[in-house]
């Protein structure tokens, strides 16, 4: 499931009541057992594994602890910002033989091994970051062939550059010191890195930052209008990504005693990312147990061991077909619980005032002159459009009139070929979608683009993404300044909700949500930034009258905090009952301009478009 | 010694070419990215060997028989990997069912045929040194294909509808063509264009499990140099790039040509991501 474009809702809202939920308003510990509990349980296993095991299962629990170190960082890249890294163990062999030459001193003075892992690391890091390269512009089928042939590659050179890595013959892998040169110590060595870096990708999937990874999976264009860069998301968990598969290509080094190109074979790129699949998108605990499952799979069937790479393919092909949402999706048993079917969308107009800080106002927004062809067709030619803060402006016009590329134009998804726009005494730079929030410019869309994988909450949250003050480093090591974010973000999301009237739903998956619902999650997601202005794209369309409504009143109320709205409407009654000021475009021009009373007179705009 | 390169680079480079066009031919009707592509290139160069030399089928048999069985494989991928994900082709989980299916190839091909690469029969016999039949029989084959479907393309009325359906996938089923059917077919094609690719290959190559991940990689480039769906770019960019990895592979010795095609790709989709040639873009809000 990816964004959301629901079709209208068509069963009948009730007039009643939300049938609150019962919202778990409970202390922090008890709400976060369930998630906690499971990694506790796991590691409790790691700990007594040498209880019951001999030097064997010490043997496939390294291997395992090992596994998991890259496909943890992995997950960042795969499960969470949704691009395929197929070839990864291109970076596990990298960091193999950067370690393995370090510490066996054959091209400069030997490293000791605990310096030559983070040498290793930040090698790995870099070329996670080349290797992503492509993905920061195209679709993810380019970075999966990028990956794939760095893949190849590599092999090739560990096999050509006999000097360095042995060639064929390959190389020993380096030795760790006591107490770590024991299958027990190794093995516990391998299972604190392994927790560290759990720790780590589990503070950025739980941090703002992952979530802007998951809108720039799901929902591309609605990460951009929230001030979300792409690029600079993706190179910080490429970094991220690649230092683990190298620490782990390092330790596999030395669990393989001797490595040679033969070692890394393309079936363990196999295993990683489908380990991740089959434990779900957006999860850790999933591609864990994933991880753990695969590892000892072919060691319980070893008569399979030759076919174990056809085993994947066919699990692979099975998850895609059948079980998209992988184990994850299993164990998510909150929202297999139906929901009220009557529910109903009240929104608070008047708890605006207690969170949306009072626009500084002051700034009209104004273009001047802006024109856009695509090919011969103008679809605007020369408008002039004022909007001044405090108000609310209609953009009306019949279909292809250019409206919604007016709001594009507005918020950066096109570059107008001429004129000006300024906001205050600033010119706002033509294009660049992804500078409009920082500028306090907010928008919904046409068809509501949300991540239907994350909670309505989520959702909301990741209208703040800009107010967030940590940075990326920070949130890895959750220091702080990460919590306040966190805590700042889902109060005020909490709260933006009640305002809307949303409240009860705010720990569902948004994808199980009406159309209607979806509209006004928008307008909390838009609200999360207190935006000087904002920009609604048809927001009435497939709601009910009483929504419709309900809609009108809270526009009317966000205008009166300061903030200019631009509407952009077929719904003419709802237009002439809350706008102060009207556009009436046609054919990309301005038709009329002026308050309600004289649009709704105004002869060519009645012929045009009204009827009557 | 510029013979040889020459004689090489255009070898391979026809072969990175004909991969592509397999690429563009499964994407022209289905947006679909298969990785199967360099896998049926393999199978042309294991199917070959194994009809002529271990069966001693006659070589026309040999030949014809690998073609069929390379364009069943193309239908079943259809079938099993790009047909049921075509509803959700913005997820991209095409790369994941396509990559399955390619993998079972690979592994059944390795188990199967044996890891080692094996001989592939002499098909000619023509030609010795730089004007061995090994290094124009692929280009051979690239000229003759790409003919084919030139007059595939123009002059015939399935061709054309091949077209409609990349140009416009909407109108041409509101036309009333039979997109599915079209579909299958040209995933058929693609069969038989890969397994060309192997095996006027073969004796270049060797029918070697391995090509198949290999030629993935060295024949999508060349569908990135192009730019997606675009043939002749496909054919001038798997030449370039044959010729490229050569001379690299002449001045800079085997261990950084690879590095150098590597960089090159890198380079070229982030200087031009719509390809040398150009593509389509698609519209966003």
């Amino acid at each position: 499931m990816a964004v959301v474009t629901a079709s209208p809702a068509k069963s009948e809202v009730a007039k009643s009541e939300v049938t609150s939920e019962v919202t778990s308003e409970a202390n922090g510990w008890r709400a976060a057992l369930p998630h906690v509990a499971p990694f506790a349980g796991v590691i409790a296993l790691a700990v007594l594994l040498p209880l019951v095991g001999n030097d064997y299962w010490a043997l496939i629990g390294t291997r395992m602890a090992i596994y998991w170190v890259l496909v943890s960082g992995l997950n960042l890249v795969v499960g969470f910002a949704g691009h395929l890294a197929i070839g990864y163990v291109a970076l596990l062999t990298l960091g193999a033989y950067t370690t393995s030459v370090l510490v066996a001193g054959n091209v400069m003075p030997p490293v000791p091994v605990f310096l030559a892992l983070p040498i290793a690391a930040v090698v790995g890091a870099i070329f996670g970051v080349i290797v992503g390269l492509p993905a920061l512009r195209l679709r993810t089928f380019y970075f999966a062939m990028s990956t794939l042939g760095f893949a190849t590659i590599v092999t090739q050179i560990a096999l050509a550059w006999q000097s360095v890595t042995g060639g064929g013959i390959g190389i020993a892998g380096p030795e760790f010191p006591a107490p770590f040169n024991t299958a027990w110590g190794f093995y516990f060595l391998c299972v604190v890195i392994a927790a560290f870096t759990t720790w780590l990708s589990a503070n950025v999937a739980r941090s703002r930052f992952g979530r802007a990874l998951i809108a720039v999976r799901d929902a591309e264009v609605a990460a951009e209008a929230n001030g979300i860069f792409k690029p600079k998301m993706l190179i910080s968990i490429f970094l991220v990504a690649g230092a683990c598969a190298a620490v782990a290509g390092g330790l596999f080094a030395s669990l393989q005693t001797y490595i040679t190109p033969d070692a890394f074979t393309f079936d363990l790129s196999v295993l990683f990312f489908i380990a991740i699949l089959i434990g779900g998108r957006g999860s850790i605990l999933g591609p864990l147990l994933g991880t753990m499952i695969l590892t000892i799979l072919p060691e319980i069937a070893a008569p399979l061991a030759a076919w174990s790479t056809f085993l994947y393919a066919v699990l692979l092909l099975l998850i895609v077909l059948v079980m998209p949402g992988g184990i994850a999706a299993l164990l998510d048993f909150r929202n297999r619980r139906p929901l009220a079917s009557n529910r109903a969308i009240v929104p608070r107009s008047a708890a605006l005032a207690d969170i949306v800080r009072r626009s500084k106002g002051g700034k009209a927004l104004a273009l001047r002159g802006v024109s856009l062809s695509f090919g011969n067709v103008k679809a605007i030619d020369g408008l002039d459009l004022d909007v001044a803060p405090g108000q609310i402006h209609g953009l009306i016009g019949p279909n292809g009139s250019g409206k919604t590329t007016t709001l594009n134009v507005i918020s950066g998804y096109y570059a107008a070929k001429a004129g000006s726009m300024t906001l205050g005494a600033d010119a706002l730079p033509p294009g660049m979608p992804a500078l409009r929030a920082t500028r306090g410019i907010a928008r919904t869309f046409q068809t509501p683009r949300v991540i239907g994988e994350a909670s309505v909450l989520q959702n909301v949250m990741i209208g703040g993404t800009v107010e967030g003050r940590a940075s990326f480093v920070e949130a890895l090591l959750a220091l702080p300044r990460n919590a306040q974010d966190e805590r700042m973000l889902a109060a005020k999301a909490r709260a933006l909700l009640g305002v809307v009237g949303l409240e009860a739903l705010a720990d569902v998956r948004a994808d199980r949500l009406q159309h209607s619902e979806l509209r006004f999650i928008e307008i909390a997601r838009a609200l999360m930034l207190d935006p000087d202005f904002l920009l609604l794209d048809e927001p009435a369309a497939g709601l009910s009258n009483n929504e419709i409504e309900r809609l009108g009143e809270l526009i009317k109320a966000i205008s009166a905090r300061g903030t200019g709205v631009l509407l952009v409407e077929h719904h003419a009654d709802l237009i002439f009952d809350i706008c102060h000021q009207v556009t009436v475009l046609n054919l990309g021009r301005i038709l009329a301009a002026g308050t309600p009373a004289e649009i709704r007179v105004h002869k060519e705009v009645v012929s045009a478009y009204l009827g009557g | 010694m510029l013979g040889s390169i020459i004689a090489a680079g255009l070898a391979s480079g026809a072969v990175y070419a004909l991969v592509g066009v397999t690429y563009n031919t499964m994407f022209s009707t289905s947006r679909v990215m298969s990785f199967t592509a360099g896998q049926l290139a393999m199978l042309g160069g294991v199917f070959g060997s194994m009809f002529t030399l271990k069966l001693g089928l006659p070589l026309i048999a040999g030949f014809l028989l690998t073609l069929v069985l390379c364009a069943i494989i193309g239908i079943i991928t259809e079938f099993i990997a790009v047909r049921p994900v075509l509803k959700s082709l913005d997820q991209h989980l095409y790369v994941l069912s396509t990559l399955a299916v390619a993998l079972m190839i690979q592994q059944v091909a390795a188990i199967k045929w044996g890891t080692e690469p094996q001989p592939f029969p002499r098909l000619l016999g023509l030609g010795s040194g730089v004007w061995d039949e090994k290094f124009w029989l692929p280009v051979l084959a690239c000229a003759i294909t790409i003919a084919a479907l030139e007059y595939l393309y123009r002059r015939t009325l399935v061709g054309r509808a091949f077209l409609a359906i990349a140009e416009d996938n909407f109108a041409a089923r509101a036309l009333g063509l039979p997109e599915r059917n079209l579909r299958i077919a040209s995933y058929a094609l693609a069969g038989i264009i890969g397994g060309v690719a192997g095996y006027s290959s073969g004796e270049l190559l060797l029918a070697f499990f391995a090509n198949g991940a290999l030629l993935n990689f060295y024949g999508f480039v060349p569908v990135a140099l192009g730019g997606l769906g675009n043939n002749r770019g496909s054919i001038v960019g798997g030449l370039a790039l044959g010729l490229f990895q050569q001379a690299a592979n002449f001045l800079v010795g085997g261990i950084f040509s690879s590095v150098a095609v590597f960089a090159l790709f890198i380079v070229v989709l982030l200087a031009a991501p719509q390809g040398v040639f150009g593509g389509g873009t698609v519209r966003r809000v």
